[in-house]
């Protein structure tokens, strides 16, 4: 099912299951995510996309009764390892949300939160670290004169670009977008869709989306799943020009889904 | 003989005019309650109100021992039951999921927030004033501090439980501590409401005299000493409102009308806040 | 991995969160402590008046300090009797006013009306006793031979509204326990008659049912479970009040068939006689009456608390 060949891969996931208490959510998944670029997983609603994406951050482990098993090895480390350090694991595999998820602090706080865990910055330092990841973002134009101000007081494409400011602030390997545009206008959209292409000079990228074009816009990869499982992996252009499988055609070309 | 459809109209009629009638029953007795302080009360409040201690019988004085007793021993009550119910609010909000502490602590709760208050006052009698040998009122400020307790406990944990999943994991997912996700972002999300809920609680044990009536008990004079009975506006209302004399009862008329202004000027205040928490989001 | 991780600071917050967990998880079990020590201290408390009077206690409505008998007839037939009152006739005033506020009122009018009845649950309980002594009861002592006229003589309850016209007395007191719990129960009502999807609502308007019918066939049935829920909190506040019915209960350890009479409460009696109670006995036997007391309204509470939690659960299956 999975014959494109990665060549250099950030994550490798083996035989990977996942349970919703006894629901099998996850159906042993192989799969590698290559290193800078964007590989994108789509499907219908409950195929498992998303719980494919929490699953790189362990962020399953806020929930009782969620568990995986199998391997996922990001640089040569299995991260489902009980012993690996949780904190580290996410300063590593940031994250942005369906809908904005601004702190109650103010805009400048909102990046520093992340990189004060890990890092002990000068003030200087630290006021540079924040007009980086802002101007990553494509924000820094916006917000250059009302850092104080609460990061609520933004408007909803503006809170995002926000957050994605805030993940890449602490500097991490992989980011994990989890159907970021969903909650977004068009011209947002299109914000976050430029600053994805942006962002894969430096950082593997994965993204949940339900909007195929969106997916055939971003993403060099793309995998289709369905019921938990992993149907099929490959080029972007390819999947969607010349899918192997039919499940995969029939959903691409709105017949199903 | 009135068809169906006029006695349907009839029966809809008399009883939206009984719905009415009870509005109005309701807001009846608010409006006479109020008035009677106003007319018993108001002429009360003059400077020596504030001035003056609690009299002896038959003599003319004011209420300054029992105001500055009230305040003295709310506050100690705050401090030590706001504390106590944040904390507790937030395990059962943030790592209530597992285990058997976090439902029993929420039932248990929700009793001791209806618990009658006399009971509090019988509890800390016989767990602090008889080994202390005397009331006192440090026995009053825990009295009050109890019912403080479970009001904070379920404001903090309903509070907490509004700020959505998503923010806790959007924390999470920057590597952050599960302390600091709560103390810096899912806490201070729910600052206005925890506040609104203290207010709320303030205002509460500030009118309870019952647990008061055995623990604190009252004092004539001015007292500073939080180890010797301490005078307090419930109780001295209680005492001079049902005493023959005319100056303790007009003082008590005062000290009533003193203390729901109070009370309700504290519940507005909490009202007004959480509106404009809820509008700014 | 590349970035290099400072070990002893990823140790430090392993440390924090434990202990963070940890104290929550302290004082959570504190409050829990709490419940458990009131109901112990007042067991250890009352065992000498238990030791001596046994069960009899419950069923004697002798109280002599002087002969040290005791016995908590007359307190809890008192208790449950206002409370009683007290309910009879604060459902239907409270359902009046949920109505009101949830199908009648005008928009504009809802806020300024739910803060009213707000405000009358905000007013301290010594305050309704005062007003209830020197205002109400006053006033209500011209209107009780109104009611011996007309329902002394009637059947079964006539017996009940004999007596001098005195204000205070057991009717009294159940009655100011009607306006304190109105706030509650209504407030517990407007909150369910709230959760009433429109959508079933407006489907019974379409057929043309009245707002009477909509609310006596389609919302009460709905949210009943709600309803008992509010009522049965009501009840817990009104078997506990103590400061209002002291003022107007009339402090008599008598048992009288009447409710124009004076009587006691449970929480009157303590209020009125425990710091003047000197002896073992006497005391023991006043904190048997609190622990009476809070047995009846933990065994209240607790059905508020499952009923209305069975809502909760029922409307998580709807949505």
């Amino acid at each position: 099912m999975n014959d494109t060949i990665i060549t250099n891969p950030k994550i490798i996931i083996k035989d990977l299951s996942f349970y919703y208490g006894s629901y099998h959510a996850l159906k042993s998944i192989n799969l590698s995510i290559p290193e800078k670029k964007v590989t994108a997983f789509i499907g219908p609603s409950g195929c498992g996309k998303s719980t494919l994406l929490r699953t790189f951050n362990r962020m399953y482990e806020l929930y009782p009764k969620q568990r995986a098993q199998g391997e996922i090895i990001l640089d040569g480390e299995n991260i489902l390892d009980s012993k690996q350090d949780l904190n580290k694991l996410r300063s590593l595999v940031g994250m942005v949300f369906q809908k904005p998820t601004p702190f109650p602090m103010s805009i400048y706080d909102n990046i520093t939160f992340g990189v004060k865990l890990y890092e002990s910055l000068s003030k200087r330092d630290m006021a540079d670290r924040v007009e980086w990841a802002l101007r990553k973002a494509a924000l820094w134009d916006e917000v250059k004169d009302k850092l104080k101000q609460n990061g609520t007081s933004l408007s909803g494409g503006q809170q995002q670009r926000l957050c994605i400011a805030r993940a890449i602030a602490v500097k991490p390997e992989v980011v994990l977008l989890d159907e970021p545009a969903s909650a977004l206008d068009p011209i947002s959209t299109a914000h976050i869709e430029e600053l994805i292409h942006e962002l894969k000079k430096d950082y593997t990228i994965v993204i949940v989306t339900h909007n195929m074009q969106q997916a055939a816009r971003v993403s060099d990869y793309t995998a289709y799943m369905y019921l938990g499982e992993l149907i099929e992996f490959g080029d972007t252009d390819k999947i969607f020009t010349t899918p192997k499988k039919t499940a995969t055609e029939d959903y691409i070309t709105g017949k199903f889904g | 003989m009135i068809s169906l459809y006029t006695r349907r109209r009839l029966v809809n009629g008399l009883n939206l005019t009984l719905s009415l009638f009870t509005m109005v029953f309701g807001l009846f007795w608010l409006g006479w309650i109020l008035w009677t302080l106003l007319a018993h009360g108001l002429h009360g409040l003059v400077p020596s109100l504030f001035t003056q201690m609690t009299p002896p019988p038959g003599s003319s004085g004011g209420l300054l021992n029992a105001i500055a007793g009230s305040f003295a021993m709310t506050m100690v009550a705050t401090l030590i039951g706001t504390p106590v119910g944040i904390l507790a609010g937030t395990y059962l909000a943030e790592f209530g999921q597992r285990g058997w502490l976090a439902p029993t602590t929420r039932f248990i709760n929700d009793i001791l927030l209806s618990a009658p208050s006399i009971v509090i006052g019988l509890f800390i009698y016989e767990i602090y004033v008889i080994s202390m040998g005397h009331f006192s009122g440090w026995a009053g400020s825990f009295a009050l501090a109890l019912i403080v307790i479970p009001v904070v406990v379920r404001t903090t944990e309903n509070m907490l439980r509004l700020v959505p999943n998503s923010l806790r994991e959007a924390a999470a997912a920057l590597g952050s501590p599960q302390w600091k996700v709560v103390m810096l972002v899912t806490l201070r999300a729910s600052t206005t409401g925890i506040l609104t809920g203290i207010l709320l609680a303030v205002a509460r044990i500030s009118g309870e005299t019952a647990p008061l009536l055995f623990t604190a008990l009252n004092n004539q004079f001015w007292s500073n000493n939080m180890n010797q009975p301490m005078a307090n506006l419930p109780v001295v209302i209680f005492q001079f409102a049902m005493s023959p004399y005319e100056d303790w009862q007009n003082l008590a008329w005062a000290g009533a009308l003193l203390i729901t202004i109070g009370v309700l000027g504290l519940n507005i205040l909490a009202r007004v806040l959480f509106r404009q928490k809820a509008q700014s989001h | 991995m590349s970035r290099i991780f400072p070990d002893a600071r990823l140790k430090r917050q392993h440390l924090l969160d434990l202990v963070f967990r940890n104290t929550t998880w302290l004082f959570a079990f504190i409050v829990f402590v709490i419940l458990a020590a009131i109901v112990a201290s007042l067991v250890i408390g009352s065992m000498p008046a238990i030791k001596a009077f046994g069960f009899g206690f419950l069923f004697s409505s002798e109280w002599n300090p002087v002969t040290k008998q005791f016995g908590a007839l007359v307190p809890i037939v008192g208790t449950l009797a206002t409370s009683i009152i007290a309910l009879l006739i604060g459902i239907p005033a409270s359902f009046g006013i949920a109505l009101f506020i949830t199908e009648l009122s005008p928009r504009w009018l809802k806020r300024p009306l739910g803060i009213a009845v707000e405000l009358l649950a905000g007013i301290p309980s010594i305050i309704y006793g005062m007003w209830g002594l020197f205002v109400f009861a006053p006033r209500f002592a011209e209107i009780e031979p109104w009611l011996t006229e007309h329902l002394g003589n009637v059947a079964l309850i006539g017996p009940l509204f004999q007596g001098p016209p005195m204000g205070i007395g057991m009717l009294t007191a159940g009655l100011i326990l009607a306006i304190m719990v109105i706030p509650f129960i209504a407030s517990v009502m407007r909150d369910v008659f709230e959760i009433v999807p429109p959508l079933l609502k407006e489907s019974a308007y379409g057929l043309g049912a009245t707002t009477w019918e909509v609310v006596w066939n389609i919302v009460l049935p709905y949210t009943k479970i709600g309803v008992v829920g509010g009522i049965m909190l009501g009840l817990g506040r009104a078997l506990g009040e103590t400061m209002a019915v002291t003022f107007v209960i009339g402090n008599a350890h008598e048992l009288s068939g009447s409710l124009l009479m004076p009587g006691n409460s449970i929480s009157s009696a303590l209020a009125n006689e425990f710091t003047e109670a000197v002896g073992g006995l006497y005391t023991s036997a006043l904190i048997e009456l609190g622990l009476i007391l809070f047995l009846i309204t933990f065994i209240v509470l607790s059905l508020s608390k499952l009923l209305l939690k069975q809502l909760g659960k029922r409307e998580g299956q709807q949505t």
